[in-house]
């Protein structure tokens, strides 16, 4: 009878409470340095924010107790970030379409997918390398060296991957009968591709592509020998062919300097950089589960 | 028949329509080969830069880790046993503490709302870019372990990885702050498999009397294993590539030493911290030690992807 009750002296129970107390003390040991450092970076990085951040470009190092400002490298990570872009996403996309949409699971599109899993783990610091031998060393572009455009296109390596992957996926979770119903009243199949099944994969699309962005706008190693670093405020086109300062750049910079002042700068700009990939984080998070939530088909 | 097919063929699209789309599919087949290209070309070109120096000092650059550049020698080795140990023994740290996060989190210890926003907020964190940690590590991490380290060699001294006197930036502190970029990864994928393992299975173990943590060990962990296994190589390629937290607080010296608490060096800090000032045979060295690191991380991966296709869950 009494076998029918839970009896705490058995030694599955024992053995039972042991493991649960071990899991949470893992959860533990591995989730409050997690929550101490994200508060930290909040609290310590946002105590050091002023509005002459945005506006001044920052001191060189040394004894003048006045760091400036962030302002270029605030302006250059959006123009590198936004070069990325602007060649990862169409090469992206196109790429994504064409696996999802004309290939027949055939070796050419195994191969390609395999590629972009094995491009996903090539080491961020290899890109960076990449670049430098293929545009930097060579002055290929119009003789200029270390550059923000060179610091662009290595950016867009890391990001290609993440978006050429979103887009496979999210097309192929398109239902065929839409394609089905389009190209049966006659559309031809680009007017179906872009017409139907491009916009009603858009949400998951939309996501991936802005998680890449928010991935790429914090990369550090593909920048540090191609976009280098610059003090100067970015005035026009042309500063593009020349060294150009981003926040990540910034920060790796500055925390190595001896003086209070730039350290001050490093943590602000961490604040900043920190603040804007958890927000697009979380947005997106939300959006995507939103679209979930609301899909009908 | 005949007349059919004059039937079809009559029926046919305004010409500049067939070449719109044969264009576009074209593109597209264009842009989706630029990975291969990209690829291939990353390959070519790090072992072509290289070409100058593996002709030179040949697998001996493996072995040796001479670095002087006055004397136009050059050797990788410290870098390499760098990269190797810290990423295996952060592996090591972090392959427990996530897997039993994730189970914590795929269990039902706490209500289902407490485990959502544990796991959303782990896999925030793998959004936070390593140069934030790196300054975090710098700034918080290191005066936090100074005593600790200080404690542990004079207590553990007489172990060769403790037996130098801890000094500021070394390699044991990089070792934990890959811990902490590694964790996400592993425990939002492990927690990933685990939730792919069929109810039916957890039921059918719970139905012939298994406890809780011996139907965790007996049947979901083995059926999630594989899963795990390539969450955790694909941690391995991440912390071998890692560059930015390391190179900020691993000390960057070359000198070879067994002991975790001198500087150390891996072959992504190296690249990092010489390149932008390099010239003459020092870059084609830096080349071959990018090489070096390419090889480790593509065989790591392609490892991890194999393992993947091969035992996938098959429920």
């Amino acid at each position: 009878m009494n076998s029918l009750y839970y009896q705490k002296r058995l030694s599955r129970n024992i053995g039972d409470k042991f493991f649960t107390s071990l899991s949470v003390i893992c959860s533990l040991i591995a989730i409050l340095p997690l929550i101490f450092l994200v508060t930290y970076i909040l609290i310590k990085g946002g105590s050091q924010i002023t509005p002459e951040l945005f506006t001044l470009e920052p001191n060189p190092p040394g004894d003048d107790l006045d760091a400036g400002g962030i302002n270029p490298a605030l302006i250059g990570t959006l123009i590198i970030t936004s070069i990325a872009s602007i060649i990862a996403i169409p090469v992206g996309i196109g790429g994504g379409i064409y696996l999802a949409e004309y290939s027949k699971g055939g070796a050419f599109s195994r191969f390609i997918r395999f590629g972009v899993n094995v491009l996903a783990g090539v080491p961020s610091i290899i890109a960076g390398v990449f670049i430098y031998a293929l545009i930097v060393s060579t002055k290929i572009l119009f003789g200029s060296m270390y550059s923000g455009l060179a610091g662009g296109m290595a950016l867009s390596i890391l990001m290609l991957p993440p978006v050429i992957k979103t887009t496979d996926e999210g097309l192929k979770l398109v239902p065929n009968e839409l394609r089905y119903a389009s190209l049966g009243v006659g559309a031809s199949m680009y007017t179906t591709i872009l017409k139907v099944t491009l916009p009603s994969a858009f949400r998951s699309i939309a996501t991936g592509v802005v998680l890449g962005i928010a991935r790429a706008a914090g990369e550090t190693a593909p920048l540090v020998f191609t976009a280098l670093f610059s003090y100067y405020y970015i005035v026009g086109f042309e500063d593009l062919f020349y060294e150009m300062g981003s926040l990540a750049v910034l920060i790796y910079n500055f925390a190595l300097e001896p003086y209070d002042a730039q350290n001050k700068l490093a943590w602000a700009a961490s604040f900043i950089l920190v603040l804007s990939i958890l927000s697009v984080n979380i947005f997106s998070r939300i959006l995507g589960s939103y679209t979930e939530k609301t899909k009908r088909v | 028949m005949e007349e059919k097919f004059t039937l079809f063929k009559n029926r046919k699209r305004f010409g500049i329509e067939k070449n719109i789309d044969i264009i576009f599919k074209n593109t597209a087949l264009v842009l989706s080969s630029f990975v291969a290209i990209i690829l291939l070309g990353i390959i070519l070109v790090v072992f072509f830069q290289s070409f100058e120096s593996f002709s030179r000092y040949g697998l001996k650059f493996l072995v040796t880790s001479e670095w002087n550049p006055v004397k136009d020698e050059y050797g990788a080795f410290s870098a390499i046993y760098g990269t190797l140990v810290t990423s295996f023994l952060s592996l090591l740290i972090t392959i427990p503490l996530g897997v039993g996060t994730a189970i914590f989190i795929t269990e039902d210890f706490v209500p289902k709302v407490v485990r959502e926003i544990i796991g959303s907020f782990v896999e925030l964190l793998a959004a936070i870019p390593s140069v934030v940690l790196g300054l975090w590590a710098i700034f918080v991490m290191e005066p936090f372990f100074r005593e600790f380290f200080v404690f542990l060699h004079n207590f553990v001294g007489w172990i060769p990885l403790f037996s130098t006197e801890p000094a500021g930036r070394n390699s044991l502190l990089a070792i934990l702050i890959l811990v902490v970029m590694l964790l996400p990864i592993v425990t939002s994928i492990a927690r990933d498999s685990l939730n792919q393992v069929p109810k039916k299975l957890r039921n059918a173990a719970y139905g012939i009397g298994a406890s809780r943590w011996k139907t965790i060990f007996s049947v979901i962990l083995p059926a999630a294993l594989s899963g795990i296994m390539a969450g955790v190589l694909l941690a391995l390629g991440r912390a071998m590539g890692e560059t930015m937290a390391v190179t900020m607080i691993i000390g960057n010296s070359n000198a070879f030493s067994w002991s975790l608490l001198s500087p150390g060096y891996t072959i992504s800090s190296m690249l990092a911290n010489q390149f932008g000032e390099a010239d003459g045979s020092q870059v084609s060295s830096l080349f071959y030690a990018a090489f070096v690191l390419m090889i480790l991380s593509l065989v790591v991966n392609i490892f991890a992807q194999w393992l993947v296709k091969k035992f996938s869950l098959k429920y």
